[in-house]
């Protein structure tokens, strides 16, 4: 999936709220991808732009959303709904264990979406394919036959992960799918969503604050801020030196359990998205602000491939940069 | 016991009862259930848990919030069960509290002056220049400057960093020798998540407050805490020094706790965690035994499902609720 100068603002009372203003990321074929982001950078609004999830006060949307190849933006809203979402991207929104119907039990959920888009004639064979679902979470048969209040919180996220893996998408969307559970629990989920990496022919772009988090199934990582991508690289090279000023200052803000780091908070506030800065959206915060920040950086792409929208990078273009890191 | 004990619990217990249609008993909830532990002045401790643990009913006990149900809670050599109105309002000024949400926690029709006085108010300072002059200082040591430009905004015109920073400052408004941070920075962006907890470290050392610091993410503690109990199942299962338990973690729950937490590492990305099958217990029918024996590895067949180990002395200031200890502990003992 690529998308290409995605765009999508809303109306306020105040303004014009450009959360998504330009975005371009690509998740390559069999490869996940994790787009960091602090709150308020538009990593949610991201969701919505690709899945065509639209709140009634769009102001702006556009942009190209492309699958293979296919420009779904060109789609219209039957064909999205019935062929795209669910079908070839599926979502497990944030607190997802808190969306399943409490007074259904959880297998008639999970076959609901079988059953919806005709990938499923009878109810039996719906529930066969729950059965595997299950089996690839990692829950036990006889849960499917349970009401979602006699399963735990992280019972409950995979249910919703398997029913967003059981119409075997091209991509699973999972917004913060870790952020309200327990550690152990996160481990757990980690533990699953690194199984159905292995094991199914799908692909994840993880939304996620938690850096840490990120590294745990990320092949690619996108950093988020202020409704644009900052950078995005080959997680292996990002994990061991962010590109641009910003993922290193949020790099070096995480703690971490193992080895000595200094913590360093980011200077400033992040800024409104009723009125971002003009030029390059960090550059009131960037110490390493030069003239040419003043206008807004296009992405460039460095030569191990990792692209950076930052002025620093323009001239490493053509160099060989250093890009053992993970090769 | 060291002779600058600020706050000692001693089999600290803290319950609830459980009633059906309010009026029939239904059970009780063992949330705290025999807790001993001490801080020292200007110390900074953590406890760490997962969710209904007990840890944050701990941490009101210590507040005065709960009436524990037995054990004492000692602070500044007085029991706290012997207090008159008079000497708990002396507690509550000894003893500041910073909240996990710090938009819950500033009543949105008060502006930053009036949340900052209230508490002078209710404790006497009455004299305005006085009250003024403390709020202001307080607002530079938490760098909201200049303080002028702050003292008019209501909650809502902060950020989530500005509003804890306000929350800390309320805290610290009496200046009390005990700070109790219930998940101080679990709302906020890991960028300003690590401006709030410097700040509290610092404050926290160049006043010699002592802290107690409750979370549930032990990656942020060893940047400011000295000591460390981790809770399970209502009790502590391991105490020692920050840096000596992250490295070797000794309790198998500790163990899997440590186990479970990445640090952002590419790697991470090639290997599954080890995690122990199963959920906490209960706090209303807690296991027999060590609590953690149903999900425990290592549990010793005929002793963790019948007996609750004791704490062993496992190293310099360390000590583990768990049975696999008992004769690390003896050795230990004999050594000295």
């Amino acid at each position: 999936m690529r998308t290409e100068k995605l765009v999508l603002h809303f109306k306020a009372r105040e303004g014009i709220v450009r959360a998504v203003d330009g975005v371009d990321l690509t998740v390559e074929p069999r490869r996940s991808v994790a787009v960091l982001g602090e709150s308020g950078c538009g990593k949610s609004s991201l969701t919505k732009a690709i899945l065509r999830l639209l709140p009634p006060n769009v102001a702006r949307y556009g942009g190209k959303v492309l699958l293979d190849s296919d420009d779904l933006m060109r789609l219209d809203e039957e064909t999205f709904r019935t062929q795209v979402r669910w079908q070839r991207i599926a979502l497990v929104p944030q607190a997802a264990m808190n969306s399943l119907n409490p007074v259904t039990r959880v297998i008639e959920q999970i076959a609901e979406p079988l059953l919806e888009h005709r990938r499923a004639t009878t109810h039996a064979e719906a529930a066969e394919q729950a059965r595997e679902a299950f089996d690839i979470v990692h829950v036990p048969p006889d849960f499917l036959r349970r009401y979602p209040f006699e399963l735990s919180g992280g019972m409950r996220q995979r249910v919703v992960i398997a029913m967003a893996l059981i119409t075997e998408p091209e991509l699973i969307i999972l917004d913060e799918p870790t952020s309200a559970l327990d550690i152990l629990t996160q481990a757990n989920i980690m533990n699953a969503l690194k199984g159905i990496k292995a094991r199914v022919a799908t692909r994840f772009m993880l939304i996620t604050h938690d850096v840490a988090a990120a590294s745990e199934i990320a092949d690619s990582v996108a950093v988020m801020y202020a409704g644009q991508i900052v950078e995005q690289s080959d997680a292996a090279q990002f994990f061991a030196e962010a590109l641009h000023p910003y993922s290193a200052f949020l790099m070096s803000s995480v703690p971490t359990l193992r080895g000595a780091k200094e913590l360093h908070a980011i200077p400033g506030q992040p800024p409104s998205l009723l009125a971002p800065p003009q030029g390059c959206r960090f550059a009131p915060r960037c110490p390493e602000r030069f003239d040419r920040c003043a206008h807004e950086p296009p992405p460039f792409r460095t030569a191990c491939g990792r692209v950076a929208k930052c002025w620093l990078y323009e001239s490493q273009r053509q160099t060989a940069h250093d890009c053992s890191a993970g090769e | 016991m060291p002779n600058d004990v600020l706050l000692q619990a001693e089999n600290l217990q803290t319950h609830f009862e459980l009633r059906k249609f309010g009026f029939v008993r239904a059970g009780e909830v063992r949330a705290v259930d025999g807790v001993t532990f001490h801080i020292r002045r200007g110390e900074a401790v953590a406890i760490v848990g997962e969710s209904g643990c007990g840890k944050s009913t701990l941490a009101r006990t210590v507040l005065g919030l709960y009436e524990p149900t037995a054990g004492s809670v000692l602070f500044d050599g007085v029991d706290m069960s012997s207090y008159d109105r008079r000497k708990l309002a002396w507690h509550r000024r000894q003893v500041g509290y910073v909240q996990q949400d710090p938009y819950a926690a500033l009543p949105p029709f008060m502006d930053v002056r009036q949340l900052l006085r209230e508490p002078l108010l209710v404790n006497g300072v009455r004299d305005r220049a006085e009250q003024e002059q403390r709020i202001r200082s307080r607002l530079e040591e938490i760098r909201l400057t200049p303080a002028a430009s702050f003292l008019e905004k209501f909650p809502h015109q902060l950020s989530g960093g500005q509003q804890q920073r306000v929350v800390i400052a309320r805290a610290r408004i009496l200046d009390p020798q005990l700070i109790v941070a219930d998940e101080p920075v679990s709302m906020l962006d890991a960028s300003v998540r690590v401006e709030v907890l410097q700040l509290l470290r610092q404050l926290q050392r160049k006043h010699r407050m002592a802290l107690l610091y409750i979370t549930h993410d032990l990656s942020t503690v060893r940047y400011f805490c000295e000591r460390i109990f981790i809770m399970y199942g209502a009790k502590i299962v391991e105490r020692g020094p920050v840096e000596a338990i992250l490295a070797r973690p000794e309790h198998p729950y500790t163990q899997a706790l440590v186990d479970a937490i990445p640090d952002p590492d590419a790697a991470n990305a090639g290997q599954y965690r080890k995690v122990p099958a199963g959920e906490p217990p209960s706090l209303l029918h807690p296991p027999e035994g060590c609590r953690f024996h149903p999900r425990c590895s290592f549990a010793i067949q005929g002793l963790c499902e019948r007996h609750d180990p004791p704490d062993f002395e496992t190293g310099a200031g360390r000590r583990a609720a768990c049975w696999l200890y008992r004769e690390a502990a003896v050795e230990h003992n004999l050594q000295r």
